[in-house]
């Protein structure tokens, strides 16, 4: 039997895999700290910004990942909680005048009812089957909303700028809501690593390996999944919430966007599915490439084409995306890079 | 004595087709039963009713005692029930040792991942998987994906495992490992078996009884003698008796 010299230290709060290095658990959480640092340190609001795009990113792959990298269902239309979310939570804050944090509550919790209530349903249907039935529920959420007269219907709602002064004026509150999206992204990366070094997380890869050579060995599949669905859509229906307290304004066509579901798909593959660091370096890589595009003259008006032709190299030349390919090609990395 | 499994009369079709027919078998604690047939007779789809993947139309399955007739796969497998594939379904992107832990984390005994690991640490030492541990497992060969399969399989520590034709594809030196091997299971173990094989003279040599399986129905039963002397297992295996045992003269001559 192998010494526990290398056994994970933070194994009696987290339930860490047995054979896993510290930096495992370290390294995420860095690199994600070290991204929402740096505009504390620059100190320009322009940097602030950015990074705001880039964390908010980095939330919807990490936690896109749960259901796609790690339990193998390609969950096309994911947005969807994300706007529904951004819904729930813009209209407590603008319609009954409730705070920011019961509205992030609620945007996280109306996300999570919907995994769970369409979860159970449609988590029966494999492959393709599947992907096409998320962006139909996406469909639906965004056609339903449009129709809702007390969400605006197609126009939306718009924020009255006072409610900001009890976030100290629009600037603080710039501010204060990245200083919260920051907390999102490393609970995000915490649930990430929790699910990824559990065994809840095990059967969730023995399900995306073969899901019926799962349930024979003793995973309740169904009970699995939906849990996977649950804890994906969560952190993005706050997210959404967050997002668009910031932005002041909400419509249908800006909640649920099929184009950032397609997006967030394109950063976990190109970092690695079904690891933890890979969808926060595909993210983050995937918005530098991005800035970088939109901002070349010649380039950016093919800036989508551009992610097109990415991923289809991706899929082509490295399946495994980043991470996963140093995990196959270092098998002594995988300790290390989880 | 009770009986660890006993199936009554179970039936499954499939559409018009009868795969499994009025099958009736008891299965005490401690044995090993070889269950034979020819090709399409029926055996894995037996299995696949016993193990909850079908259910069956008519019949029930008992198993330590419980009713387990349309139970899912997974709450069977909680039970104390393992088996492995005919056709070998390792977890490719895990490790060998990850998916062990799999079947230890889930099997019967609902192991935490550290008891897990530890447990599959042993079952691949017992097994010769050890030194391909951290290999992922889409990268064995066929003879070492039929051993993981056996080796996710005990990881669960099961009461009863179904082995189906874990011999099928090894060469004569790797089947008699493979028979060594499921004797130690019983004996060291005490897990009762019940196996599908069509390497005859490894299920004479390992079986305490068998069952035959023809066109879905049980032919015959008894010892591994008996079943071979048996009139209605050389035809269901070479058809005709008399064109069976014509043949074997000419081939003498």
């Amino acid at each position: 039997m192998k010494e526990s010299k290398r056994a994970f230290p933070l194994a009696d709060v987290l339930p860490g895999l047995p054979d896993q290095h510290w930096a495992s658990f370290v390294l995420p959480l860095a690199v994600v700290l070290g991204l929402a640092l740096f505009p504390f340190i620059t100190g320009k609001d322009v940097h602030r910004e950015t990074m705001f795009t880039v964390l908010r990113a980095i939330v919807m792959a990490v936690s896109l990942n749960i259901i796609l990298g790690y339990t193998g269902y390609v969950s096309f239309g994911h947005v969807v909680f994300y706007g529904l979310g951004g819904y729930v939570g813009f209209y407590l804050v603008s319609e009954k005048g409730m705070s920011l944090w019961v509205a992030l509550l609620a945007g996280g919790l109306a996300a999570g009812l919907l995994a769970w209530v369409i979860g159970a349903g449609i988590l029966r249907l494999r492959g393709a089957y599947f992907a096409l039935v998320t962006i139909g529920v996406n469909e639906a959420v965004r056609a339903l909303i449009q129709n809702l007269d007390i969400f605006g219907g197609p126009l939306g709602l718009e924020m009255n700028f006072s409610v900001y002064k009890a976030y100290g004026g629009p600037q603080a509150m710039l501010q204060m809501t990245y200083n919260i999206l920051v907390g999102l992204a490393v609970i995000a990366v915490l649930l990430s690593y929790a699910v990824r070094t559990s065994k809840f997380g095990l059967g969730l890869l023995a399900i995306r390996e073969d899901e019926d050579a799962a349930e024979v060995m003793g995973i309740i599949a169904p009970k699995a999944k939906t849990w996977a669905y649950v804890l994906s859509a969560i952190l993005p229906g706050m997210v959404g919430a967050l997002f668009f307290f910031r932005n002041g304004s909400i419509e249908p066509h800006e909640a649920f966007p099929l184009h950032i579901s397609i997006e967030a798909i394109v950063m976990v593959m190109l970092g690695g599915y079904g690891t933890v660091l890979g969808p926060i370096l595909g993210a983050a890589g995937y918005q530098v490439m991005r800035a970088f595009l939109i901002t070349n003259r010649y380039l950016k008006n093919i800036q989508l084409t551009v992610s097109g032709v990415l991923l289809l190299l991706i899929v082509l030349f490295i399946p495994a995306g980043l991470i996963g390919w140093l995990r196959r090609r270092i098998p002594a990395s995988r300790r290390i890079l989880l | 004595m009770t009986a660890l499994l006993r199936v009554e009369n179970v039936t499954k079709r499939f559409g018009g087709l009868v795969a499994v027919d009025h099958v009736s078998f008891e299965l005490h604690e401690g044995e090993i039963l070889g269950l034979i047939g020819p090709n399409g007779a029926g055996k894995t789809t037996l299995f696949n009713c016993i193990n909850g993947i079908y259910r069956p139309e008519e019949g029930r399955i008992y198993f330590r005692g419980q009713d387990i007739t349309g139970w899912k796969p997974y709450y069977v497998a909680r039970l104390g029930m393992a088996r492995t594939h005919q056709i070998v379904r390792p977890l490719a992107e895990l490790t060998v040792r990850e998916n062990v832990m799999v079947g230890a984390a889930f099997g019967s005994k609902q192991y935490d991942l550290r008891t897990a690991a530890h447990i599959a640490d042993e079952v691949m030492e017992f097994l010769g998987l050890a030194e391909r541990a951290e290999m992922l497992a889409g990268s064995l060969n066929v003879a070492q994906k039929k051993r993981l399969e056996l080796a996710r399989a005990l990881a669960a520590e099961p009461k009863l495992l179904l082995l189906d034709e874990v011999l099928a594809g090894l060469n004569p030196a790797e089947i008699a490992q493979m028979v060594e091997i499921v004797k130690a299971i019983r004996e060291e173990r005490g897990i009762t078996i019940l196996m599908i094989e069509h390497v005859m003279h490894a299920i004479m040599n390992v079986s305490d009884r068998i069952i035959v399986l023809d066109f879905g129905k049980l032919i015959a039963e008894g010892t591994p003698e008996e079943v071979s002397n048996n009139p209605k297992v050389i035809e269901a295996y070479l058809g005709d008796p008399e064109l069976a045992l014509k043949l074997t003269r000419k081939s003498n001559a």
